[in-house]
């Protein structure tokens, strides 16, 4: 039963998580255009723009690209399914950060300005994230004893209420996941980026699609990761989650120009004052604060 | 309609235009006009880009510019020209830096007339110019282009 249920997680993920990703992408873009009193596209559009990439020329700046962002797809995707599977969290961050240095490799590969450059700043991005996820693990491990999502989801006590500053520090984190902010690493779908298009400016076609569609599912994997903070209460934590994207959006329309040097600067204060302090507390007084 | 047509990203090069053109063009891809509800993205990058809208008379010193990023756009693609500079090399034909015209140097697929053009002309070109993408990708799906 368990193991059943463990694939049916993993296929369920495989299957839906691009489909949900790339509507929340849509409704993401259709909500950005309404708070910039715009109409925006029809919701499907991120479908349409992964059809027409898949349509495009083969040509790749280096050929190796297609090893690499292969590799970062399959990678995320491997993380995803670990996740969905009631896997082991450790493995499921170590998946993430493995296939994120699989992009910097395809950026690095392309030997042009534009994408070294990005590669490098998506590289601080990583070394701003990462601790966060650490932590998470780490938190989930203090509170539950177990790294095991599976055995976190069965508890009926909410992990949120032992950890509100991980759940903080994540949701600081969610604004890099999603590509959104800061604008200089961003390859988010707004206009001219200060670095073009950061990492991705090199790929093109199949190579961009696939590097889309292995955003699509690290979104999903990061929603999935707040979810777990509700886990007893999952009317609650979908309603979270969606509160949580609507605030991103809304903080990325109102802080448009947030620079790299700002995130670092701000999000491992985040970390530090809230994810590290939760962790330290529980540390010192165990269990439930 | 295939997404050919339905997310089409435009990558805009002014190749010595005296910049009339060019506040049109830029003027109608600002928020007020929202493209994107067409899904056009204005990319700045000609590896992601399907449609090259090229500005100016094109002279000895952008040409190989204008070349290597038409180059770097893969297929299907299509180019428009925009304004009488761009067709033909309008009042600055006769300088002696001046190639006179796009088609000088790239295959061009729609022009748009106008000095400087006028948006609506500018829309109706784009417009045209995403038949013609329609087209190639077609031909390009069907193995028929390079
Ligand atoms: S067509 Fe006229 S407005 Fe346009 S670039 Fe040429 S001179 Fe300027």
């Amino acid at each position: 039963m368990n193991l059943m249920s463990a694939i049916g997680g993993a296929v369920m993920f495989l299957f839906l998580a691009p489909i949900l990703g790339g509507l929340i992408f849509g409704v993401d873009r259709v909500l950005t255009a309404r708070m910039q009193s715009r109409r925006g596209p029809p919701i499907l559009q991120p479908f349409y723009d992964i059809d027409k990439l898949w349509h495009k020329e083969r040509a790749f700046a280096n050929p190796v690209e297609v090893i690499f962002t292969s590799g970062y797809l399959v990678l995320i995707a491997f993380s995803g399914v670990i996740l969905f599977s009631g896997g082991d969290l450790l493995l499921v961050v170590f998946a993430l950060a493995l296939a994120h240095t699989f992009l910097l490799l395809a950026a690095y590969a392309a030997n042009a300005p534009y994408s070294i450059v990005g590669a490098e700043r998506e590289l601080i991005g990583v070394m701003v994230a990462e601790p966060v996820l650490l932590l998470l693990a780490v938190g989930f491990f203090m509170v539950t004893e177990s790294f095991f999502v599976a055995e976190i989801l069965s508890k009926t006590v909410p992990a949120i209420l032992s950890l509100p500053g991980v759940f903080l520090a994540l949701f600081a984190v969610l604004t890099l996941k999603l590509r959104k902010s800061p604008f200089d690493i961003a390859t988010s779908h707004h206009a001219h980026q200060e670095l073009v298009k950061g990492v991705t400016s090199s790929l093109s076609g199949r190579t961009l699609a696939k590097v889309e569609v292995a955003h699509w599912y690290e979104t999903i994997i990061i929603l999935a990761l707040m979810f777990l903070f509700f886990a007893g209460a999952p009317i609650l934590g979908v309603a979270a989650v969606v509160v949580c994207y609507f605030l991103e959006v809304l903080m990325d329309n109102l802080f448009p120009r947030v620079t790299w040097k700002m995130t670092v600067k701000s999000l491992w204060i985040i970390t530090v004052i809230f994810a590290v302090a939760n962790i330290a507390v529980i540390g010192v007084y165990g269990g439930v604060v | 309609m295939s997404s050919a047509e339905k997310s089409p990203w435009i990558l805009h090069y002014n190749a010595s235009s005296c910049n009339g053109c060019d506040i049109e063009i830029l003027a109608a891809l600002t928020p007020l006009y929202d493209v994107e509800r067409f899904g056009i993205i204005n990319t700045g990058n000609p590896a992601h880009a399907d449609i090259f809208v090229v500005t100016g008379s094109v002279n000895e010193q952008n040409k190989e510019v204008l070349k290597n990023l038409y180059d770097q756009i893969p297929e299907p693609k299509v180019v428009v020209a925009v304004g009488i500079c761009a067709a033909s090399g309008g009042v600055f034909r006769d300088c002696y830096n001046v190639s006179g015209g796009i088609a000088t140097i790239i295959p061009v697929d729609a022009y748009v007339p106008g000095c400087s053009v006028r948006p609506e002309a500018l829309i109706e070109g784009v417009v045209k110019a995403i038949g013609v993408l329609e087209k190639k990708r077609a031909l390009f799906d069907n193995g028929g282009a390079k």
